[in-house]
């Protein structure tokens, strides 16, 4: 979330799209409630099932799965068109008014530098002008044609009313209705909270969806507000800490990056990822990138990182493609090239797409260690559990490795909910049996591995043998060590310009400000340095006072960076620094103490006054929002609708007949994942996965009390299919994708309605995902038998939301 | 109801969970001697502050535990409710955080390390210390024999591409934290979490 889940109250528009948080966030959601009770805001739904989400919504329209690009396309036009967006916030905070690179373009569905034989974009051609000043070239007017104002006008002009509707399936005055009501929103004090979680991350698309919405919230100077920002309502209680950490393929904590196998120099390494401004006297804060790597290789190496050996540079992993993400990496499995896999709270075997394809995987490696509290289905693959895990165990020749872990009751330390706040939390009695910590398991894993290195010898131990380990207890690391490592401290006393010494050596450091790229810091993960400070942990903080009313508890937790509660803050005043309203005033310049002031910490220089002209949006080198992304996306500077993989629908409405510009052009499909996508003959009926109220995940099926409230696996069908195909509520149906099948109870509902799209009747089918073959609930079906093995292009989430099934009466 | 409850004691017993709360919805409100049976079971409890291990909203929670603090006894989670203080939460929880008790208590939680040897159709108890160095055996072989330190042309890389992780969005900072520390220094590059889908 750029916001936080208390400042929903602050909105005037709820927009509710990708998301069905009354049931997947029910007490997030009654921040909905009260905005809609006590600041007179409407909430407007988007979705393709009627959810209890949009029981409650003011307005609401229902959509074809995964054409939430084409809606939000045509709201940009209709913002333009219409010139209803928030002038002053557009034409200072967003790059409208800088000109692009001649040779950009965009023809039949495609971007400018396409190669068809890699599927990817070559993005030369995406890139801002430089004058011969050294900074980007812009036009105040925005009428220059290759501004990213016209450009962008120019992009969107196809996304017609009509069209939109011909391709979501809404009707043009349900969508004319809507795009109105949040135009409104583009008055300076006004202002829209958009709400997404994976019903906008898993599609091919899913990336692209949510950068239009944040283009959107630019268009209407709504990002940095209170009761604004794109707030993704993350699935898990510590994906966002994990993330921040950098647990993903590519990444290092703090949402720095690997070095490919091409970046051989550390210099050219760190000067690439070092973001000097593009436009004059910006911030660029990415600027310091090299203070924040070399405070994470002392924290990790210590004594053996300097500067001579490039602060071992080389003991980093590089990439020689650019994702190892799991789709690839079950590829490459199901090939025989893996011998070895941990999962440690993760059930892929319930939770990856084409349930085949994973079991296959599974079966062909040698060992695998599962660490979890719950026996899950993925500890089990190899166990014929009928019907619903029908393997031969004598043909599986997989060791697996079980190792019990504590849950959240029994284990201490922080997570980070969505709204970027570090909770710690107490343990609260012992694990049962001899269940013990996950931080503990990896201590004693590491350190055997480290006897037999030093024992034996072996390929490249350098890293191994010098790895920073001088934890109280070496086998069993706790919390308390881990999260002042991760904060960071002092190696050597640290002086201000005049040789003051402002920090002593080996005292935690209070902020990233500290860092230093000359050795002197350590620290795992800066964008959490704050968090544990001389003066303790700040993430056990519980002071829930409020004094300016907006709903800002400064002193509740701690929230990365610096406990900033609203990215973008300084976007909330206007050019010379005052609030764009006195309902919206949240922090402003104050000229008599030469600094920002108000209800949270400055997401800026706090003593940069307004006359210096630095923008808000201080990671950008350009100081700005991004409506063109030049660099940051691989398939398209600005979004376009594309269809999912599996569409009911035979071609992309936008580009008829334009088969490379039907589903993404630059999202990876592997051979025989292709061929195992079904045709809207065989498969018509459009399929959306998603969780229920009463459950999370693959979880509480083990728990006795949600097993009884939602105990059996069911598929959502609306009245019309169902007479259609001749089921009644409650008949047992099958639902089979080319991949797998599914059998469950029909509950046939007015909650799912046929969709006029082009020519044809397209029907709905919901897929609740939490049943499994292990759990105290009924046994049921995994739903990722039916998914295919295809994502995002951007991060390689897979398709779940939108894919085509054939359901019978089984 | 003729008792006098504290603000804290009303969310105290508004949040007793689904269960109870559906059965007062039904009209089975609990009689004020019930209710000083269960206030006086929480006050000789342990009290200790944690946070919903579900969704990403992250509401406070309070778990009640018992055991008189002596060395040989050890703490049993009873009763698990919203945090009143929490200024997300503010003491409530949902259908899902209601039912967490029954997570900590669930019938499967793993309790002993345990091997499924290849080809077999059955687990096997063993000790921990068993497990990891048999682990930390095959990872070593796996990685010895698979490091690639440089590539074919010529660039170093120092990666291991054959084994790979899964790590926990429900675990701590702290175990996250450690578990990428010790994951990318092996040289492992195929490592997600649940952020990838």
């Amino acid at each position: 979330m750029t916001n936080h889940w208390v400042d929903i109250r602050n909105a005037n528009l709820i927009l509710s799209m990708g998301g069905n948080s009354a049931e997947a966030h029910p007490v997030g959601f009654r921040w909905v409630t009260e905005a809609i009770e006590h600041n007179k805001a409407e909430l407007i739904t988007i979705d393709p099932r009627f959810t209890r989400t949009g029981a409650v919504a003011q307005d609401k329209a229902f959509i074809r799965t995964g054409t939430d690009i084409a809606f939000l396309g045509g709201l940009i036009s209709y913002l333009i068109e219409t010139d209803q967006i928030q002038h002053e916030y557009v034409l200072n905070y967003t790059d409208a008014a800088l000109i692009v690179r001649e040779g950009y373009g965009f023809e039949d569905g495609l971007f400018s530098g396409y190669d068809e034989s890699t599927r990817s974009y070559d993005k030369q051609s995406w890139m801002y002008e430089m004058g011969d000043d050294g900074f980007v070239r812009r036009d105040e007017t925005l009428q220059d044609p290759r501004c990213v104002y016209q450009l962008l006008r120019e992009h969107y002009a196809r996304y017609t009313p009509a069209m939109v509707s011909s391709i979501t399936g809404i009707a043009v005055e349900n969508i004319q209705r809507i795009w109105k009501k949040i135009a409104a929103m583009a008055v300076p004090d006004k202002t829209m909270t958009i709400l997404y979680a994976l019903g906008w991350t898993q599609h091919s698309i899913g990336s692209q969806i949510i950068r239009t919405a944040a283009m959107v919230q630019l268009l209407l100077g709504n990002m940095g507000m209170p009761g604004g920002g794109v707030n993704a309502l993350r699935g898990h209680s510590n994906i966002q800490g994990l993330t921040d950490l950098g647990l993903l393929s590519q990444l290092l904590p703090g949402y720095m990056t690997l070095a490919n196998a091409k970046e051989q120099d550390y210099r050219a390494y760190i000067d690439k990822r070092t973001k000097q401004p593009t436009v004059e006297g910006q911030v660029s804060y990415w600027k310091n990138y090299e203070k924040f790597h070399v405070s994470l290789m002392k924290a990790w190496y210590g004594d053996a990182a300097n500067e001579a050996n490039n602060w071992c540079f080389d003991w980093l992993p590089k990439l020689e493609r650019p994702l190892y993400d799991i789709l690839d990496t079950f590829e490459r499995m199901s090939k025989g090239e893996l011998n070895g896999y941990f999962c440690q709270g993760f059930n892929p075997l319930a939770s990856f797409p084409n349930r085949a394809k994973v079991t296959k995987a599974l079966s062909s490696l040698k060992y695998l260690v599962v660490m979890d509290p719950l026996n899950t289905e993925t500890s089990e693959f190899w166990k014929n559990y009928g019907e619903y895990n029908d393997v031969d165990s004598s043909r599986i020749d997989t060791e697996v490795f079980r190792l019990p872990t504590c849950c959240f009751a029994e284990d201490e330390g922080s997570i980070v909910n969505s709204a970027r706040w570090l909770q710690w939390h107490w343990s609260a009695a012992p694990p049962p049996g001899d269940a013990r910590p996950d931080t503990r398991i990896m201590g004693e894993l590491f350190l055997k591995l480290k006897q037999l290195y030093q024992e034996e010898g072996g390929v490249f131990p350098d890293p191994i043998l010098n790895l920073t380990w001088d934890y109280r207890i070496p086998a069993d690391p706790k919390a308390d060590e881990l999260a002042r490592e991760f904060n960071g401290r002092a190696l050597e006393d640290l002086t201000d310009e005049q040789g003051n010494v402002t920090r002593r050596a080996g005292e935690q450091l209070a902020g990233f400000a500290e860092l230093t790229a000359d050795g002197r810091t350590a620290a795992g993960c800066w964008i959490f340095t704050g968090c544990w400070t001389e003066a303790g942990n700040q993430m056990a903080n519980r002071d829930n006072s409020d004094p300016y009313g907006t709903g800002n508890t400064l002193g509740w937790a701690w929230a990365w960076p610096m406990n900033r509660r609203i990215l973008y803050n300084r976007a909330s005043a206007d050019v010379q620094g005052r609030p764009w309203g006195a309902d919206k005033a949240f922090i402003w310049w104050d000229s008599e103490q030469g600094a920002w002031v108000g209800a949270d910490v400055p997401d800026f220089p706090t003593n940069s006054p307004p006359s210096q002209g630095q923008m808000p949006f201080i990671m950008q080198p350009e100081g700005v929002g991004h409506l063109f992304a030049g660099q940051s996306m691989v398939d398209g500077p600005f979004p376009e609708h594309y269809e999912p993989f599996e569409s009911p629908v035979p071609q992309n409405l936008l580009h008829p007949g334009k088969e490379k510009a039907r589903n993404n052009p630059a999202a990876r499909i592997f051979e025989e994942d292709r061929e195992a996508l079904g045709t809207p003959e065989e498969f018509p009926h459009a399929a959306t996965t998603y969780r229920l109220t009463e459950h999370f995940h693959f979880w509480t099926k083990h728990a006795e009390l949600n097993a009884v409230v939602q105990p059996q696996q069911f598929v959502e069908i609306g009245e019309a299919l169902a007479d259609e195909i001749g089921i009644a509520a409650g008949d047992w149906v099958k639902v089979s994708s080319k991949r797998g099948f599914i059998k469950a109870v029909a509950v046939v509902t007015k909650r799912l309605r046929p969709m006029t799209i082009g020519d044809k009747q397209v029907h709905h089918v919901g897929i609740p995902l939490h049943w499994g073959f292990t759990g105290v609930a009924k046994k049921g079906y995994l739903v990722n038998a039916l998914t295919p093995f295809v994502g995002d292009a951007n991060t390689q989430t897979p398709e779940y939301k939108s894919f085509t099934v054939r359901v019978e009466k089984a | 109801m003729s008792i006098n409850v504290t603000r804290r004691q009303f969310f105290k017993l508004g949040g007793a969970g689904l269960a109870s709360s559906s059965l007062a919805m039904m009209g089975f409100a609990p009689e004020p001697a019930e209710a000083s049976i269960r206030q006086f079971k929480l006050t000789h409890a342990k009290e200790t502050r944690n946070t919903c291990t579900y969704c990403s909203v992250g509401c406070g929670i309070l778990i009640y535990s018992k055991g008189d603090g002596a060395k040989n006894v050890e703490q049993n989670v009873f009763h698990i409710e919203g945090d009143p203080d929490h200024p997300v939460s503010r003491g409530s929880l949902c259908p899902k955080g209601a039912g967490l008790l029954d997570f900590v208590h669930s019938k499967g939680r793993l309790e002993y390390p345990q091997v499924r040897e290849a080809g077999t159709s059955e687990w096997k108890r063993i000790s921990w210390d068993e497990a990891l160095t048999r682990i930390a055996r095959h990872m070593k072989d796996d990685r010895d024999a698979n490091f690639v330190q440089r590539t074919a042309h010529g660039e170093t890389v120092n990666h291991w591409t054959t084994t790979g992780f899964l790590a926990a969005s429900g675990s701590s900072n702290e175990a996250g934290y450690i578990t990428h520390k010790v994951v990318r220094n092996l040289g492992m590059v195929a490592f997600d979490n649940q952020a990838r889908v």
